[in-house]
């Protein structure tokens, strides 16, 4: 009876509700957040006063943020709309930092200390143009000189202080382009220059008082301007032709506009083309000739003289005065693995500052853009400071001939990302480091105790902090027994690839790709995908596993792909090569050569089909599986998805024989007056099934469709394609298929009247989930689709499964017209999602979580229970059992089930789950601007200790059981002593 | 009020929030105005309870509002007010985002009739809110609370319930013995004896 008793209690506890969930402290346990703001386009300094020493930048993510200058680290961060791209940014009255964004229609004032926005104003826009923001420079907080924005045709006046909009200006005549904005310090005239019909230069004075031209001057240029233009004083602009071969000063002292022209030939011999570069200088300006840049002075009267010239891959700043009127500027040039920093005076070429020369790693490429600030030392000389931005997207900031810190802000624009595995613990080093004594680990384990008893003190919280660190050794550079240590490769948008360690997330290695050809029109190639390309297991395990980088050059779908083969374990290249065609599609195969290579078919914008490895061996393995390769292309602006089947040999003079011609299969068109294709989405190739039935209640089976070749598809009407909010209910109706892609067969298809999208969606199994919008209740809803083999229904028993006709060794085609039947059942979602992934387990026994990242940048987990078709309002005793939960309108959502806990993933774009060796637990990368890593069990974690498992208590209990069995043997003995004295 | 509000401290902020609602709660209307043909402004507040912010992370520099699944995303201003501008007649979702709170989405309708009159609607309570000023529905804990150190808390452990029951054996069993008649122990000794294994189960029927 007892042992009832005991075993009902066990099941009882062990059968509380299973969701994901985190104590405090347990946080930054398994889990990493790295925060990053992407490319830098624009720096401001702000050091003036004592105290902390920061820069204002914003990106290339439309992130603005605030860094320590010292260490590098982010202050505030605003990550705008993805559509609110900033123009431009500066500093006003010393203390707002000042944002235009929205190409000139958005301007927002940030206060400096803490990221506080204080005001925000809409500009008027009227069409497409430039955005010019223009923040003067003034130290008196008194005065309010307004800030002057240009963007879309008009010009604005705003005070700094709140925001209001003093006076604007009309520019939006026809073909009328302005082109700068130029006021002189303590002027009070704003000079507008602009260009009408490419031809014609048009200077304004306009009063910055009251917003009035006070005088317009127009000359014809005959020879055309093209678009580029540097200013290189307060009255003065230079600017190519058309011809792009003369440069054109225009001088407009006093509102009259003169040109001087001056041929380029004239400055240096052999001259092509050439192109302005964008720094300000004052009284000079750059340009880059021939692969050279030369620096032109520009005098008084507009004479031009080259002052000096460099190699084309160097980078400037911006002039900036220091003292006594005099303007300097930096330089950064390469030479081998070292680049120089070079602080010169505009004046004096000659006249160098400062020359600085720091040890680069080469996998940072070129430097891109470079911004300087000057301080002053305390021996009252003058000492710069530059913060460089590279061609990875890094930042860093230089100082006294050294990296004072960097930041790896090419992770902010990930592309794709792949896990591998690390290597095996080599012989003779040991596993874990032994723990030093018992008494430690006793004391360890007590302290644990304390910690999950709420007894322990902040000390000792820091201390089991520390201690639970060190004891998973979790950083470890090998492969552990729970596949928990990982590398994560990240490829970024600027062509490098990331590996990050699954522990802390620290840099293993980092690669820039580089571009086999070397040449001009392909420098760097922007990286695209990447995909495993062996992963030796059971041959070849000598093999060091490698993945495969697709990049390209240029952004047009035709430009030219490259392949690159990169060692995982090294991070070195093992191969690169220009594939010499474009790159639409790469289908990874399920078949690998005897190096455990996997088969790549990549297919270009011509038609044909390209194989790699290029090597007899996977051409002959391939020709075996010739007739069963089938592919599919979505062509989304036509709404037409084709199927297509391979069909011979490539001909013509460029073909090899590892080029395949294809022939269409099959055709699905959707009516273009009322369908468009808004989301396709297949199962992950390589998800694991651990069933193929599901056992109902009733003890009836149910057998799931479990095919790779599905495809959902979902589609609106033209006008619900839009944003919510700009069509009715009546007007936009959702359509979701599931198409095989063997033979284009349309297996559902389910309609929605009066939704729309965006759609996103995640397939998994035999199941679809998608989110989308309901325009009627104004809700966002949740679909989930089940799709179930009708076939297969008969084999209830086992002596049909074993001999029926679909039984599990009777081979499954695709050709066979599939009896299928769904499932389906609708939910209301009170958030808006950016992307939806599945959690992935190594055998695929484990439960499944959908892993919604909400708009608001955070992860819910939300069982899969939450989602089956089967929930009803009711449910009997016996689904309750099985673990039906009764039916809800409405999803919920539980706090505690966000993964990221108390972190935002600012900038979500997408969530990576891939499996550990564990069973229960899967690996879950999330990222956007920041990355996060966390490690999931969505069953809990059924097959091992949990981390927060006391040894102390399990020790413990056994000693108390053997004194109590010591002390009842003693006591029963003295027992029995007694009676046979009676 | 400028001045006041640019300080960093939080507690100013609440400070001038609290006044800020005595100034102006009763004043807000929905308020929109037209700026061409078929652009309107949608303007609003972000109201949290002043109660539950002292002691939290939610700052106000970290609330986002997004109009129609992130087609256009705005910040507070110091005194909570957030404004769409360029907003086309049309029904339209209002979505905050605050970490620690949840914030129901909000309906909104602009009416090109009525030349941009606004009409909200909770979406989560279907509740119609006369003036533009959210709040949320609920704080959200994400972690989970460690329970307090109890008795209970140890009995139920695995290991807490080893112990029970082996108490249970150790100091009832012999109890249970003794109820047992001196005779039928004989008999059930024999038994065993002749059994040869002794067990626990042939013990407890028994003893009933």
């Amino acid at each position: 009876m007892a042992i009832r008793v005991f075993l009902t209690l066990l099941l009882f506890l062990s059968s509380a509700i299973l969701s994901f969930s985190l104590y405090e402290d347990q946080a930054g346990l398994t889990d990493w957040h790295q925060r990053y703001i992407g490319k830098v386009k624009h720096a401001v300094f702000h050091t003036q006063k004592t105290g902390r020493k920061r820069v204002i930048v914003s990106t290339e993510e439309n992130v603005v943020a605030s860094l320590d200058l010292r260490h590098g680290e982010i202050f505030w961060r605003h990550v705008l709309g993805t559509k609110d791209a900033i123009d431009g940014a500066g500093i006003a009255l010393g203390k707002y930092v000042i944002t235009l964004s929205s190409e000139g229609s958005t301007l927002r004032a940030w206060n400096l200390p803490d990221g506080q926005m204080v005001w925000e104003t809409s500009l008027l826009t009227a069409q497409h143009s430039k955005s010019l923001l223009s923040v003067p420079i003034n130290l008196k907080v008194d005065k309010d000189y307004p800030i002057t924005v240009f963007g879309g045709g008009y010009l604005h006046a705003v005070s700094a202080i709140d925001g209001e909009v003093l006076w604007k200006k009309d520019f939006t005549a026809e073909g009328f382009e302005v082109q700068r904005v130029l006021q002189a310090p303590g002027s009070s005239i704003i000079y507008v220059l602009g260009f009408l019909h490419s031809s014609e230069a048009v200077v304004y004075q306009i009063d910055s008082k009251s917003g009035e031209v006070v005088a317009q001057k127009s000359t014809v240029f005959p020879g055309g301007f093209s678009g580029e233009i540097s200013s290189v004083s307060s009255d003065k602009v230079v600017v190519l032709d058309s011809t792009r071969s003369i440069l054109v000063t225009i001088g407009f002292i006093d509102g009259d506009i003169s040109f001087q022209k001056t041929p380029i030939s004239d400055l240096v011999e052999d001259s092509g083309t050439a192109e302005i570069l964008s720094p300000l200088l004052s009284n000079m300006l750059a340009v880059k000739v021939n692969k050279r840049t030369i620096f032109v002075n520009v005098g008084d009267k507009g004479k031009l003289e080259v002052v000096d010239s460099l190699s084309d891959e160097t980078a400037m700043s911006d002039s900036l005065p220091v003292a006594d009127d005099q303007e300097a500027f930096a330089s950064v040039h390469h030479e081998g693995s070292k680049i120089h920093l070079m602080v010169k005076l505009v004046n004096d070429l000659n006249n160098v500052l400062l020359r600085e020369t720091i040890q680069m790693d080469q996998n940072r490429g070129r430097v891109h853009k470079v911004f300087m600030n000057n301080y002053i030392r305390t021996d009252r000389s003058n000492g710069f400071r530059a913060l460089i931005v590279m061609e990875d997207h890094s930042l860093l900031l230089l100082q006294q001939g050294a990296i004072v810190w960097s930041r790896e802000e090419g992770l902010a624009s990930v592309t794709d990302v792949t896990t591998a595995e690390l290597p095996l613990e080599k012989d003779g080093v040991s596993v874990a480091k032994v723990e030093h004594t018992l008494f430690e680990w006793l004391k360890g384990h007590v302290l644990k105790l304390k910690g999950s008893l709420l007894l322990a003190s902040p000390e000792d919280v820091v201390a089991i902090q520390e201690l639970r660190v060190k004891s998973s050794g979790k950083n470890k550079l090998t492969r552990d027994h729970n596949g928990f240590r990982k590398l994560i490769l990240a490829l970024t948008r600027a062509g490098k690839l990331f590996a990050l360690h699954t522990g802390d997330g620290r840099i293993v290695w980092s690669m820039l790709l580089n571009s086999p050809s070397q040449s001009q029109s392909c420098e760097r190639p922007n990286g695209v995908s990447l995909y495993q390309w062996q992963v030796p297991h059971h041959h070849a395990m000598d093999e060091n596993p490698s993945v495969l980088v697709v990049g390209k050059c240029g952004s047009d779908s035709s430009a030219p792909g490259v392949l690159s083969f990169v060692d995982v374990y090294t991070g070195k290249e093992i191969s690169s090569s220009d594939i010499g065609h474009s790159v639409v599609q790469v289908m990874p195969l399920p078949i690998t050569d005897s190096k455990e290579q996997r088969l790549h078919l990549i297919a270009d914008t011509v038609g044909h089909v390209h194989l790699y490895p290029k090597t007899s061996e996977a051409l002959s393995i391939f020709q075996r599986e010739f007739q069963n390769v089938y592919w599919y292309t979505v062509e989304a602006d036509d709404g037409i998805i084709r199927g297509h089947v391979m069909k011979g040999s490539c001909s013509g003079e460029t073909a090899d024989e590892y080029c395949f011609t294809t022939r269409e299969l099959w055709t699905v068109v959707f009516p273009s007056e009322s369908e468009k294709i808004i989301s396709t989405l297949t199962r992950k190739p390589n998800e694991v099934v651990h069933t193929q039935a599901k056992v109902n209640t009733d003890q009836d089976l149910l057998y799931k469709y479990v095919s790779r070749n599905l495809l959902f598809v979902a589609t609106v009407s033209p006008k619900g394609a839009g944003e919510i909010g700009s069509v009715t209910p009546e007007e936009s109706s959702l359509v979701v298929y599931l198409i095989d892609t063997i033979t284009g067969r349309i297996l559902h298809r389910l309609s929605h009247q009066g939704c729309q999208g965006p759609v996103h969606a995640v397939f998994s199994e035999n199941w679809v989930v998608y989110h989308y919008f309901n325009i009627r209740a104004h809700k966002y809803e949740v679909t989930v689709v089940e799709i179930y083999d009708q076939s297969r229904a008969e084999n209830k028993n086992v002596w049909k499964l074993i001999l029926g006709k679909h039984n599990l060794t009777a081979p499954i085609t695709s050709y066979s017209r599939p009896e299928v039947f769904t499932k389906s059942q609708s939910y209301f979602f009170a958030q808006s999602v950016k992307t939806i992934a599945v959690t992935s387990t190594a055998k695929g026994i484990t439960s499944k979580q959908l892993l919604i990242g909400t708009i608001g940048d955070q992860i819910l987990a939300l069982d899969k229970r939450f989602v089956d078709p089967r929930r009803t309002l009711n449910p009997s005793q016996a689904e309750k059992e099985e673990g039906i939960i009764p039916l809800t309108d409405t999803l919920p959502i539980i706090p505690q089930a966000y993964v990221t806990h108390s972190h935002k993933v600012e900038g979500l774009r997408g969530i990576v789950t891939a499996p550990s060796k564990l069973e229960s637990t899967t690996h879950v990368f999330a990222y956007g601007v920041d990355l996060f890593y966390t490690r999931l069990a969505p069953s809990k974690t059924y097959d091992s200790l949990t981390d927060d498992f006391s040894y102390a208590l399990l020790l413990i209990t056994i000693v108390a059981l053997v004194a109590a069995i010591y002390i009842t043997w003693v006591l029963s003995e003295k027992k029995e002593l007694s009676e046979k004295w009676r | 009020m400028a001045p006041i509000l640019r300080s960093t401290s939080l507690f100013a902020l609440i400070v001038c929030q609290i006044s800020l609602i005595f100034l102006f709660a009763s004043t807000l209307p929905i308020s929109s105005g037209s700026e061409s043909e078929d652009s309107y402004t949608i303007t609003g507040r972000v109201r949290i309870p002043a109660s539950t912010v002292i002691g939290h992370a939610a700052k106000f520099s970290n609330i986002k509002v997004i109009l129609n699944g992130g087609q256009h995303v705005t910040f507070l201003r110091p005194d909570g007010y957030f404004t769409f501008h360029k907003v086309p007649a049309g029904t339209h979702l209002i979505e905050v985002y605050a970490m620690g709170y949840f914030f129901s989405p909000v309906r909104v309708d602009v009416s090109a009739r009525h030349r941009g009159k606004v009409q909200a609607t909770l979406t989560e309570t279907r509740r119609s809110l006369t003036e533009l000023v959210l709040e949320p529905l609920r704080a959200e804990q994400y972690y989970e609370m460690r329970e307090p150190f109890s008795v209970m808390s140890i009995l139920k452990s695995p290991m807490g319930l080893m112990v029970g029951f082996m108490v249970v054996v150790v100091f009832l069993m012999p109890k249970l013995m003794e109820n047992i008649d001196p005779e039928e122990m004989k008999s059930a000794q024999e038994q065993m004896r002749s059994q040869g294994v002794p067990s626990l189960t042939s013990l407890l029927p028994a003893s009933r």
